[in-house]
């Protein structure tokens, strides 16, 4: 099933900055996640593994290489087109939430559905439905410093997942969580997965946050150190 | 599309409602200071132009001498055959009224009153566009007998009469007694600030037989036909009276010909230039309300980075968030505006109560300012979204 891969990274390199004072972060990473994979990219921090989840999550072009996403190739695509493909295919959950301040839950998880054109009514039932699927019904009407870190992580969750997306980027999510609440996000991500479908990218520096992941790829020093498959989680 | 993101701007706006307040303000003043300035100016000009009006716009006076005023400098006045003249040669002249004027003491019982007696005729009211409050002009005998009869101003009428209604009743002038036969409407101050209700019209001949003892005639009043040209009417006057007169080619004119429109036209030519010179000075404090504008979208652009990141990443496009931007901005500039014609409205109108002119809707002015606030957010908005629009996704979502 993950031949012909969904994502394919081909001799990816990523230079910042120029001349001598040039850094090299990504040195030629090749890899391919099939559709549906639950893949946790782990490594020291400098390892370049938030440079390749920026350019996973066409937030970012490779300097050198080829990316392509269900056979399109990112690389080659302009500005406009990148936030195209994110629109339509790509959810993100950040580390830090990043929740519009002073703005409802449901106003939050409708933010994406605003950008897709969906009209009004449309748009509340699906954040009404967002909202309830990650367990947070009767809390729409709570702005962000209202609610926890684990809650507003789930109202970050169910803004990714509200527009049904292929992948599901997640850049630390359990980053600012305690041990409890971080378990109860990994299974909301985990059941995501399972039940929808929905392709994991998940950069983790936690082992047992990458336990809860079927593949863990190791980043070190710009390039893919181990990519292993696991057993089933837990 | 636009739709949406007006929707965006309007949330973006209701959460930050005390800054979009305090943004705003400065459109809010400026637009309110423009309009009620040039309300009240138009309201000033209006008032100017109607006391002018009130004299009779196309009213044409010919005195003799070189003044205005009182004593014609040696120059002699005009004859009734002048008044002939002027009547059957000068085609544009509609209504041509000789003037003798005096000044008296008018006495009515115990009240006395200095003013001024002006001999004439029917005309007088028809040239100077008078109306009649009571009673009634004069009847062809009266003048052909120069009978003491006269029609009295609203001022004459008060200090006099008080609130009486004088028409029937006697008033003394100098040695002889005279029947008010009617009151004129007042029409207040004369663009010269005198009181033109303060006069006493009777016959010409009844003034010329009791009060000046002569022929002559101190003043023509001539009201200028609908359509004629004031000016051509005159140089056709001045023409005909150089030539009664015999004055030589090399000869200045040892008489006027002044017309209230040219006073009308330099009155209120001054108040319209006052009132543009107060309305750019509003303008520009419209202008900085605009600078004040861009200043906050700036701030707010900074301040938001996070926000712009949260939504590049979730897929807005460049020209959406510019968009946004932009239309918080003309939102946020408009509302402005349409707070300041709000205030310019209540202002203007107390204001105008207060300074005793007209208050007079202009709703050039109200949409000009409208569409100047509105432009103003697209203007200085720009820049700012533009930035925000131009944000790394990546560095703005790393942003603290």
């Amino acid at each position: 099933m993950s031949d012909p891969a969904l994502i394919r990274l081909s001799a990816v390199t990523k230079t910042y900055g120029q001349g001598p004072s040039a850094f090299q972060a990504l040195k030629g990473i090749d890899l391919a996640i099939g559709q549906g994979e639950f893949v946790a990219i782990m490594g020291p921090s400098g390892s370049g593994k938030s440079t390749a989840m920026n350019i996973l999550g066409c937030l970012d072009v490779p300097t050198d290489g080829s990316y392509e996403f269900q056979g399109v190739h990112v690389e080659r695509l302009q500005r406009d087109e990148r936030a195209l493909l994110r629109r339509h295919f790509l959810g993100f959950v950040f580390q830090g939430f990043n929740l519009l301040a002073r703005t409802t839950a449901l106003e939050n998880v409708e933010l994406p559905l605003i950008y897709r054109g969906h009209d009004a009514g449309a748009r509340h039932a699906a954040a009404r439905e967002a909202l309830r699927q990650v367990g947070l019904q009767g809390w729409e009407h709570h702005t962000p410093a209202e609610l926890s870190g684990g809650q507003q992580q789930r109202v970050a969750i169910a803004r990714a997942m509200v527009t049904s997306p292929l992948v599901l980027l997640a850049d630390e999510p359990t980053g600012n969580l305690d041990t409890k609440t971080s378990r109860e996000i990994m299974d909301l991500i985990t059941s995501f997965n399972r039940d929808r479908g929905i392709t994991v990218l998940m950069v983790t520096h936690e082992p047992d946050i990458a336990a809860f992941a079927g593949r863990v790829v190791r980043f070190v020093d710009g390039r893919v150190d181990s990519d292993h498959r696991q057993g089933e989680a837990a | 599309m636009l739709w949406n993101t007006l929707l965006l701007a309007l949330r973006a706006i209701r959460r930050n409602l005390m800054r979009s307040f305090l943004t705003i303000l400065g459109i809010v003043i400026g637009v309110a200071a423009v309009i009620t300035m040039v309300t009240l100016g138009n309201g000033a000009t209006k008032s100017v132009s109607d006391q002018i009006a009130s004299m009779g716009s196309n009213l044409v006076m010919v005195v003799p001498g070189q003044r205005f005023g009182p004593g014609s400098g040696g120059a002699p006045n005009f004859k009734s055959a002048d008044l002939e003249a002027v009547r059957n040669q000068i085609s544009a002249a509609e209504w041509v009224a000789p003037v003798v004027s005096k000044s008296v003491t008018a006495v009515y019982q115990a009240s006395n009153w200095a003013t001024v007696v002006a001999g004439s005729n029917n005309d007088y009211f028809r040239a100077g566009n008078w109306e009649l409050a009571h009673g009634r002009t004069f009847s062809e005998t009266e003048e052909r007998a120069g009978k003491a009869v006269c029609v009295i101003g609203a001022t004459v009428r008060e200090k006099l009469f008080g609130g009486q209604n004088p028409v029937g009743s006697e008033i003394r002038i100098k040695q002889f007694s005279c029947e008010v036969v009617g009151m004129l409407k007042p029409k207040g101050q004369s663009a010269m600030g005198s009181d033109q209700d303060d006069i006493v019209v009777m016959p010409l001949r009844t003034v010329q037989r009791r009060l000046s003892g002569s022929q002559d005639i101190n003043r023509l009043s001539v009201s200028v036909r609908d359509g004629a040209s004031i000016d051509a009417a005159k140089r056709q006057l001045t023409l005909l009276l150089r030539e009664r007169r015999n004055i030589a080619e090399n000869e200045e004119d040892d008489f006027r010909v002044m017309d209230t429109r040219q006073i009308a036209e330099t009155l209120t030519g001054t108040t319209k230039i006052l009132t543009m010179l107060l309305g750019a000075v509003a303008a520009v404090s419209l202008l900085v309300g605009g600078i004040g504008i861009m200043n906050i979208m700036l701030v707010s652009v900074t301040e938001r980075t996070r926000e712009i990141g949260i939504r590049l990443a979730i897929g807005a496009l460049e020209r959406e968030v510019l968009l946004q931007f932009l239309i918080e901005a003309v939102v946020l500039s408009s509302l402005g505006g349409l707070i300041g014609i709000a205030l310019a409205t209540g202002a203007s109108m107390g204001l105008a109560g207060v300074m005793g002119v007209p208050y007079i809707f202009d709703p050039a002015i109200n949409i000009a300012s409208f569409l100047f606030s509105a432009a103003i957010g697209v203007i200085f908005g720009y820049f700012p979204a533009r930035r925000a629009a131009g944000l790394n996704p990546i560095d703005a979502l790393r942003h603290e």
